[in-house]
């Protein structure tokens, strides 16, 4: 499956590349390249535009991280998950998921490494993780890619979201394994 | 977000100084900016290149016909955005890069949708409807085989590595359909509030 899911993502993107142009040029009568480089031009001024949202949110994630406050986070919301059944070990790395992908990866080999990947809490890890997103992230490189600074209610919206992506998660979890 | 922000410093500042982690907070202040301009960089290749392909796309039709194959379901999510406008087009090549697990196409993608829907916005400082909706989608994580688990799964001797796919799959569509629904909630009280507040 993983081979699968790699090799298809190795064949789509040189088709696209290949196969977009191809049309345009033959079918439509576009003038490719000079239409490539047009819309390419873009590209660096947007990349320049989305670093103060990037430094702005990685700073304060970064300095949320080494500072050990999650300890707090998780020491707040842990009585509420432990009631609901769910494991409090697989809790720092499903509340780090919105704020740092690498962050959390690295927290799920550690559980990993802990109680093994085919553990209940393995699986459960695996399922958190590849259905939930970097919030932050997301947000700071799309909103600053086109200046909007009021973001209203896309965060809350958001981590709302990845509650549910962990609360879903943890009930099919049960249900399969 | 500004209270957001705000809290994840001052948690920072304050149990830096509890637990005596404030030489690492520091340190962690300027690592950070380095990385965050390092990714704005590492975007910048990526992103050139996609852009250009997306003006070809453009240019030759292709993102209005995507745009009009998938016209019922952005009725539904998009109801501002016109029919057949390019965003939409923009917005199901980000959502199909994103499912296939092509992160590299999917952010340029995404980022052409949030410009096109910024051209669509009133007041340009201030995230439109389409523009929370589309983004809290992504929070639902919208890619069906979640290829970094499997590996990190493989990586720590797991016996079938993939196995979590099904339950990835259902609790993906689950947030996606919360990221609906409570973008919809948002969007029609925050228009109450507004109508209220003109009163």
């Amino acid at each position: 499956m993983r081979e699968m899911a790699n090799s298809a993502s190795n064949w789509i993107v040189p088709l696209l590349i290949l196969g977009i142009p191809l049309y345009a040029f033959a079918v439509k009568r576009v003038r490719v390249y000079e239409s490539f480089i047009e819309g390419a031009k873009e590209g660096f001024t947007i990349g320049v535009r989305i670093m103060p949202y990037l430094v702005g949110i990685l700073v304060a994630i970064g300095m949320f991280r080494a500072s050990g406050a999650m300890d707090w986070l998780v020491w707040a919301i842990r009585p509420l998950v432990a009631w609901a059944g769910f494991p409090p070990e697989a809790l720092p790395s499903s509340l780090m998921r919105s704020l740092s992908g690498s962050a959390a990866f690295a927290m799920s080999s550690e559980i990993f490494k802990l109680y093994g990947p085919d553990s209940f809490i393995g699986r459960l890890v695996s399922v958190i993780q590849g259905s939930t997103e970097t919030t932050f992230y997301i947000m700071a490189v799309y909103f600053g890619a086109v200046a909007v600074r009021k973001t209203r209610y896309t965060l809350a919206a958001s981590l709302i979201t990845d509650a549910s992506g962990i609360a879903a998660a943890f009930v099919i979890t049960r249900l399969l394994f | 977000m500004n209270i957001v922000w705000l809290l994840l410093i001052g948690a920072a500042v304050i149990s830096g100084a509890v637990k005596g982690h404030m030489a690492e907070v520091s340190n962690a202040m300027f690592s950070s900016a380095t990385t965050a301009i390092e990714l704005a960089i590492g975007l910048v290749g990526g992103m050139t290149l996609f852009l250009g392909l997306m003006r070809v796309a453009d240019d030759a039709g292709l993102v209005r016909v995507l745009a009009r194959a998938l016209r019922p379901v952005f009725r539904f999510l998009f109801p501002d955005v016109p029919r057949d406008h390019p965003a939409l087009g923009a917005v199901a090549m980000n959502f199909g890069a994103n499912m296939l697990g092509l992160g590299d196409a999917a952010t340029p993608f995404g980022i052409k949708a949030m410009e096109e829907l910024q051209t669509l916005n009133p007041d340009k400082e201030t995230a439109s409807d389409a523009m929370c909706m589309f983004v809290t989608l992504h929070s639902s994580s919208l890619q069906l085989i979640p290829v970094m688990v499997i590996s990190l799964r493989a990586a720590a001797g797991s016996k079938n590595p993939s196995e979590t796919i099904v339950g990835t799959i259902f609790a993906t569509a689950v947030s996606m359909l919360v990221a609906i629904g409570v973008s919809r909630m948002f969007a029609r009280w925050y228009a109450l509030r507004a109508r209220g507040g003109a009163a």
